[in-house]
């Protein structure tokens, strides 16, 4: 039941906000509290949640098209409700900043960044192919609205090549659904049994890799990341990305068996090409944007390399790193905004400096690269730490190159860190720029706290998502 | 005492309702004073396609049995019924969407409308090659005229004319088909044609040309080259009726057609169709991105959505019937409301609608604005709107029939669909001030009657979405009339 109410509270909110003509500020701030509420609803289900228990918990199952087998089936695993409370949490802080910084057209765009949330947890949640489906696309529109109405200067071409990319790769999952469903008579992920179709598994295959993104499906990352409003490209790389994690751990491994067996060589390779050339891509990135767009390609392609790895350390470690990752991005991507607002600009060459006079600021962004370049202790470095021991299992070159990513995150985090706080005042960095304000620091604090006490408690995550313990197993048996 | 035919009169209900509601419209245009005119012509079509409506829901509970209806030229079965429950129910939506068309003749307009209704009606029950072509010329003829109604619009008498002569040659290639036909089997009912179990190049050419013939009503690749310039040309209202009814009445019609009449040439016109549908969906699809105006970009998505409703026909098979007639649900409403919205704005500016007259509309008039989101979105098959339910049914159907490869064309033709339908969604919403047109002449006036016609076809839209189930099930009934 709490999970229909995770999906239905933001999506009411929206259309609430869409609705009531109410002044500006009292819209976003009634955007807020709703994503303030459910975060509240998700803290409610999470202390409902039985963690030992390996079934599917706190569900609604309806039939929907009886005669097709499509039915309204969410509910929630433990992997799953992290997920979902990655994305309320990122939501509510996207929320928070939109009302600091007061987008114009508020109703509207707090309609749709309550929609969108709504539409992230529907996919999480979701548990036949149709519902998936359907949620999958849904992020879309309000997607295409944020990014195509609110984004910078080049917003036209980058919603095309956006939708481009993601339309091609979900249709391809259309023509998979509607040939796994048609198979198996029923379009549940309850009652569906495997299939051995490599045809129908890189239908899915596509659709996820380009959603999440993998090398070489990332063409319209760039340009997504960068003309997005900073809040919205929190979203997208914290969760939205995630949506392809949900995919191949609730979909691909346990529906596909054979399949995902066949191929593991080719995904690993495109993962850890992703990984170590998205973070070569960072380090040569000429902007604070591009740096944190393509350290999140490469964070994905490390995440898949630990799921498609199938042992318990890297799927434990690609569920604990795409918590821990969600919560990083979506501290970078606002902090990258509370720069561009004081400075105009995110080309790091007229950046620098920023440091003197303004301790708030040097010293969040400090700790958040410091866990993002996953430094011992944090949680980042727990789930890379995971990853790698997962790889390992692969092979000792796919360990190889998971350090090697590390080593070169440590290398692009740093040269963010420099150029932004260090290093003589930069041409656009004004002397009366201010230090964080209240508003923002109330917004980032809690963030940052989230990620330290995911650092203090990695465990929290990592061995509770999935039952006993013991993931592969769980995958291998198919999720009931 | 002369023997008289049985005549089943709730059968007939329907189509006498808006034959009566036209007698009367057109009664009004004589006798009421000038001032009423209007108000009496839309309140009867209006009261007619209602009435109609409720007569085929009565009619669509009461034929679970199939039976044949004057001396077996006609047949009362769920599958007509539900066919006229959708059409009665887009001539009422229609009627609303053309109260604040500014013209003269009222009378004529509403009259015409129903007895188009009315053809449509009788057209879906047609069991007899004859009936099918009476029914179909009833109903072209009064669309060739109300094409031609608007006086003002320069277009309008040019669309009327390539529509009439085009839709003659349609029609005429349709009615040797069935000369043929009938030279082949000697039979005109649709059950007797396949009953007579005759084959040869007769039979095969009459098929193809009665295929060809309807190709022409569906607006079908290679055969709709009228469809653009009269969806252009014609009162907005009148395409906006047009593109919806006639769709439905004649795949509907299609279906019966091939299934009771030619289920021995299975083979052939699954592949013919099959052919049809890829056609449709490649031209219709590359033309529409190339197009600026409004109506015409709508005309093309209209003939890509024939491809789609042609997977379904190409199916050939109970699913694909179902699949079919769900899928006409939401596309009825989604070119109903897009059009209306078009209407609304060829008003305020008085002028044809370019891609480039709808810049900022979304941000002006918010309720029709995301209305036509809605719309486009629904035509390109996203979720929460019953056009996603209608491709995967109408995929389902295709690989159910083996036709993998048709589903492979359906989601590219979806993907490219998505260029023109997103970029009308670019011109509502962002495209930057300077841009935008100012209305003519001040503030529109404001028209509930179309306000009430977008809003239905919005709930039709987001309802047929999340009540997929209700439809599919009167569709799966209906669908059980045929013999399969």
């Amino acid at each position: 039941m709490l999970a229909t109410t995770l999906i239905v509270l933001p999506l009411a909110g929206a259309l609430l906000v869409a609705l009531f003509p109410l002044p500006r500020l009292a819209t976003a701030g009634l955007a807020f509290l709703v994503a303030l509420l459910e975060v509240g609803v998700w803290i409610v289900a999470v202390t409902r949640f039985d963690f030992d228990e390996g079934t599917l918990q706190l569900g609604t199952t309806r039939e929907w098209v009886e005669s097709l087998g499509i039915s309204y089936a969410v509910g929630f695993y433990g992997f799953s409700l992290w997920l979902a409370g990655a994305a309320v949490v990122v939501g509510a802080a996207a929320a928070g900043y939109a009302l600091f910084v007061g987008r114009e057209r508020p109703r509207a765009y707090h309609a749709l960044l309550l929609f969108l949330t709504g539409a992230v947890v529907a996919t999480f949640a979701a548990q036949d192919l149709i519902l998936f489906y359907a949620a999958f696309e849904a992020m879309l529109i309000p997607l295409y609205v944020l990014v195509g109405v609110w984004g910078g200067p080049r917003r036209t071409a980058a919603t095309l090549t956006f939708v481009v990319y993601t339309m091609a790769g979900s249709l391809l999952m259309l023509a998979a659904v509607v040939a796994f469903g048609v198979t198996q008579g029923t379009f549940s992920l309850l009652e569906a049994g495997t299939s051995g179709n490599a045809w129908i598994f890189l239908g899915f295959a596509v659709a996820f890799a380009v959603k999440a993104p993998l090398f070489p499906f990332h063409g319209w990352l760039p340009l997504a990341y960068r003309e997005a409003p900073v809040e919205v490209a929190a979203v997208l790389s914290a969760v939205v990305s995630k949506a392809a994690v949900y995919g191949f751990l609730r979909i691909a491994l346990p529906v596909f068996p054979e399949p995902v067996e066949d191929l593991t060589p080719l995904l690993l390779a495109l993962a850890a090409a992703g990984l170590v050339y998205g973070s070569v891509l960072a380090f040569r990135a000429p902007d604070l944007r591009g740096i944190v767009a393509y350290s999140s390609m490469a964070q994905m392609g490390l995440i898949t390399l630990g799921v498609f790895a199938f042992n318990d350390l890297g799927l434990d470690g690609a569920v604990l790193q795409s918590v821990a990752h969600a919560l990083v991005s979506a501290s970078m991507f606002l902090l990258v905004g509370m720069v561009e607002r004081r400075c105009v600009t995110g080309e790091l060459a007229l950046l620098g400096g920023m440091a003197r006079g303004r301790p708030a600021l040097a010293t969040l962004l400090l700790v958040a690269g410091m866990v993002a370049l996953a430094v011992p202790g944090s949680a980042t470095f727990a789930g890379e730490f995971l990853i790698m021991a997962g790889a390992y299992g692969e092979g000792w070159g796919y360990a190889a190159l998971v350090a090697l990513g590390i080593v070169l995150a440590a290398m692009y985090v740093l040269r963010l860190i420099s150029a932004v706080l260090h290093e003589s005042r930069g041409a656009a960095v004004r002397e009366e720029a201010l230090d964080l304000r209240p508003g923002e620091l109330a917004l980032l604090l809690p963030l940052v706290a989230c990620l330290l006490g995911l650092s203090a408690w990695p465990a929290l995550v990592s061995q509770s998502s999935f039952p006993g313990d013991e993931p592969a197993r769980a995958l291998e048996e198919g999720l009931r | 005492m002369i023997e008289t035919p049985r005549v089943d009169w709730l059968a007939l209900a329907p189509t006498l309702a808006l034959l009566g509601a036209s007698g009367v419209a057109l009664l009004a245009a004589v006798l009421v004073p000038a001032w009423m005119r209007r108000a009496t012509g839309a309140a009867s079509a209006l009261a007619g396609f209602a009435l109609a409506a409720v007569l085929a829901g009565v009619l669509f509970a009461r034929s679970a049995d199939a039976q044949p209806l004057l001396a077996e030229s006609m047949v009362r079965d769920r599958l007509a019924a539900l066919a006229q429950v959708v059409l009665a129910l887009t001539g009422a939506v229609a009627v609303l969407a053309s109260w604040a068309e500014r013209r003269r003749d009222h009378g004529e307009y509403y009259a015409l409308l129903a007895a188009a209704g009315a053809g449509m009606l009788f057209f879906v029950s047609a069991e007899n090659l004859m009936t099918l072509f009476l029914g179909l010329e009833w109903f072209s003829l009064c669309l060739y005229v109300l094409c031609a109604f608007d006086p003002e619009r320069a277009t309008s008498l040019e669309a009327a004319l390539k529509y009439l002569i085009v839709g003659g040659f349609g029609s005429a290639v349709l009615l040797f088909g069935s000369a043929l036909v009938f030279g082949a089997t000697g039979a005109l009912g649709f059950a007797e044609i396949a009953a007579a179990d005759a084959e040869g190049v007769f039979l095969v050419a009459g098929l193809a040309m009665l295929l060809a013939g309807l190709a022409f009503k569906v607006s079908a690749a290679p055969f709709h080259m009228w469809t653009p310039d009269v969806y252009q040309g014609a009162p907005t209202s009148v395409t906006a009726f047009m593109s919806a009814a006639t769709k439905t009445a004649a795949f509907v019609l299609a279906f019966r057609l091939l299934a009771t009449a030619f289920p021995e040439q299975r083979e052939l016109w699954t592949v013919a169709l099959a052919v049809l549908a890829c056609s449709s969906l490649a031209w219709g699809n590359l033309a529409a991105l190339a197009q600026e105006d409004v109506k015409r970009l709508l005309a093309y998505s209209s003939i890509s959505h024939a491809g789609f409703l042609l997977i379904a026909l190409a199916a050939g098979t109970e699913r694909g019937l179902e699949a079919l007639l769900y899928y006409l649900v939401p596309y009825s409403a989604m070119s109903l409301g897009s059009f209306a919205v078009v209407a609304a704005r060829e008003r305020e500016l008085a002028a044809p609608v370019r891609l480039e007259g709808l810049a900022g509309l979304g941000w002006e008039r918010p309720f029709y604005g995301a209305a036509m989101w809605l719309f486009m979105l629904g035509f390109a098959g996203l979720p929460f709107t019953g056009g996603l339910f209608g491709k995967l049914f109408v995929f389902t159907a295709a690989y159910d029939a083996g036709d993998w490869w048709l589903i492979l064309v359906g989601v590219a033709a979806t993907a490219v669909s998505l260029a023109y339908y997103l970029n009308v969604v670019r011109w509502l919403y962002m495209r930057a001030p300077e841009l935008r047109l100012a209305p003519a002449g001040g503030s529109p006036p404001r028209d509930p009657a179309l306000t009430a016609a977008v809003a239905a076809c919005a709930a039709v839209t987001i309802g047929s979405f999340f009540a997929a189930e209700p439809i599919l099930d009167l569709a799966s009934e209906a669908a059980g009339s045929l013999p399969f």
